[in-house]
């Protein structure tokens, strides 16, 4: 189980996080379409957020774009967690 | 009117002293076991249990050291209210080669380990209680278990063979009758694990010492042990790949003098692997460190499930840790696109590197890729590699540069 958040938290630091389910993840890469400012590919093309691992913190400022990359994703891999 | 109990019956008996104390009982018998440790407490309530296990500072045993006390804590207060909900799960699953003590407990002394499944099922008030263990000791816990009345409702499962089988959350699969692999888990097992229903897995030395901890309280616990590892621990020592030795020791004990007291001559020694393949290297100057977290940190080691391996001073270490992550990537669940991808290329490269190839980029290469494939995976198993790894660049530097430069002399095999 990978819940690690970034530390130290800030009351500045976003409180949505993206949960990628790399169970499920095929990795062709839509949500990077979506999200180019949070997720790169490796070289596999498996989403890569640098610093991160399975939850990303996503900025106030990209939440759109992640619920559209939540519900876009083939195989339903990304969900939003409140913390 | 309630009775005092029959002493006759039940003498008082001595708490163990010293550091013998999983391993007190000469036999493995219910009867063996009665006349060491004394009956179990007839029912410990939930609030007692968490009391005496924050006061004792146990930590699980199953390798990642979580508090006893703030998983017990983590089950949500109103479905112990609910009552028979709550699943609990001893884990003697041990996956890992390098590993002996959770089979050793088990035929040394399998009422322990009852006897913690029955404190912590007890004050959860749950009813569906397992036991998963390796097929090597099925029929001697099920002898166990037959042994006595109160173990009736504990069912006993044969654990799936391999590396990542005993994953709280493959566990939690394998006993719900799918594939033997890890989940990815948004919530804790504590809130909603097997079939839905808030789950208390524990590995089988956690309970054992659950057990003791029930009976003679959180002070007798830490009585051995240093402030930061309190109590004792069962320890798998080996050297060169071979496990050869379970014993029991104080935590906190220095790791050169373990090593010693099995006969492992520590003078021939270039490192100790310190919690298995998933663990980091101590190099020899520092085998004097004592085997807690804290003297273990500054290695990126920490006590673990117990294990130290001992590597021989002329045994090359860059080709015994692409062995390990050769293992390691053949034993990924082949579920997550950065595991199954990522821990074969970095095994790869270190094998490369092992064989003699002297391209100067290699050792960055297996910095970069563990840097990418830890944090990237639903269990702990590409962070657990990539650890490994990187403490082989770390503590054996001088070997990488001697391969590099072409003049490794050490054993190949
Ligand atoms: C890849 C992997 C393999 C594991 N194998 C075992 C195992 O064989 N036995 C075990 O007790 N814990 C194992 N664990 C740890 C369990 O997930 C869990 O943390 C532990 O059993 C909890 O028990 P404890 O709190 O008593 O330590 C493993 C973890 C990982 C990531
Ligand atoms: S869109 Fe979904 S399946 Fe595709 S790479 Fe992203 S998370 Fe993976
Ligand atoms: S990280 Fe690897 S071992 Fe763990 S669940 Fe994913 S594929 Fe399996």
């Amino acid at each position: 189980m990978n819940l690690r958040a970034p530390d130290p938290r800030s009351a500045a630091d976003p409180t949505v996080l993206l949960h990628i389910d790399w169970t499920k993840c095929d990795g062709r890469g839509l949500c990077t379409e979506i999200l180019p400012e949070l997720l790169a590919r490796d070289e596999w093309g498996y989403p890569l957020s640098y610093g991160y691992g399975s939850n990303v913190p996503v900025p106030d400022r990209l939440l759109d774009a992640a619920t559209d990359a939540v519900s876009l994703c083939p195989r339903q891999a990304l969900t939003l967690i409140d913390r | 009117m309630s009775r005092a109990p029959d002493t006759t019956l039940f003498p008082p008996v001595q708490a163990p002293a010293g550091t013998t104390r999983l391993t007190a009982a000469r036999a493995a018998d219910y009867g063996t076991h009665q006349t060491t440790f004394g009956p179990l407490p007839a029912h410990t309530d939930s609030a007692a249990l968490l009391a005496a296990l924050r006061d004792s500072g146990l930590e699980g045993r199953g390798g990642a050291g979580f508090p006893a006390w703030r998983k017990l804590a983590a089950v949500p207060a109103r479905e112990r209210a609910r009552r028979r909900r709550v699943v609990v799960i001893g884990n003697a699953a041990e996956g890992e080669p390098l590993s002996q003590k959770d089979a050793t407990l088990l035929l040394r002394s399998p009422h322990l380990v009852i006897d913690g499944l029955l404190t912590v099922a007890g004050a959860l008030g749950a009813h569906s209680v397992y036991l998963y263990a390796q097929a090597s000791v099925l029929e001697a816990v099920g002898r166990a278990l037959a042994e006595r009345a109160d173990a009736a409702g504990i069912e006993l499962r044969e654990a799936a063979e391999s590396f990542i089988s005993g994953e709280a959350s493959a566990v939690v699969n394998a006993l719900a009758g799918r594939e033997p692999v890890p989940q990815d888990r948004t919530v804790r097992l504590t809130e909603s694990g097997l079939g839905g229903r808030p789950t208390l897995l524990h590995n089988v030395e956690t309970l054992a010492h659950i057990a003791l901890i029930a009976r003679f309280g959180a002070a007798w616990f830490r009585s051995v042990g240093t402030k930061g590892d309190p109590g004792t621990r069962l320890v798998t020592v080996g050297s060169d790949g071979h496990p050869s030795t379970v014993l029991e020791v104080a935590g906190g004990s220095r790791i050169g003098d373990v090593l010693r007291f099995t006969g492992v001559d520590t003078g021939t020694l270039s490192a100790v692997l310190v919690g298995g393949y998933h663990g980091a290297w101590l190099p020899a100057y520092a085998l004097e460190a004592r085997l807690d977290r804290a003297d273990l940190a500054g290695f990126g080691a920490n006590p673990g499930a117990g294990i130290l391996m001992g590597l021989g001073e002329r045994r090359c270490p860059i080709t015994v840790a692409a062995a390990v992550a050769t293992y390691l990537a053949g034993e990924t669940a082949g579920q997550c696109g950065p595991c199954v991808n990522g821990l074969p290329a970095m095994a790869a490269v270190l094998r490369r590197l092992a064989r003699g190839d002297r391209d100067p980029g290699l050792p960055g290469e297996v910095r970069r890729l563990a840097a990418i494939v830890t944090g990237r995976g639903s269990c702990n198993h590409p962070d657990g590699t990539a650890r490994f790894v990187l403490s082989t660049l770390t503590v054996f530097a001088d070997d990488v540069a001697a391969h590099l430069a072409g003049h490794c002399r050490k054993d190949h095999r």
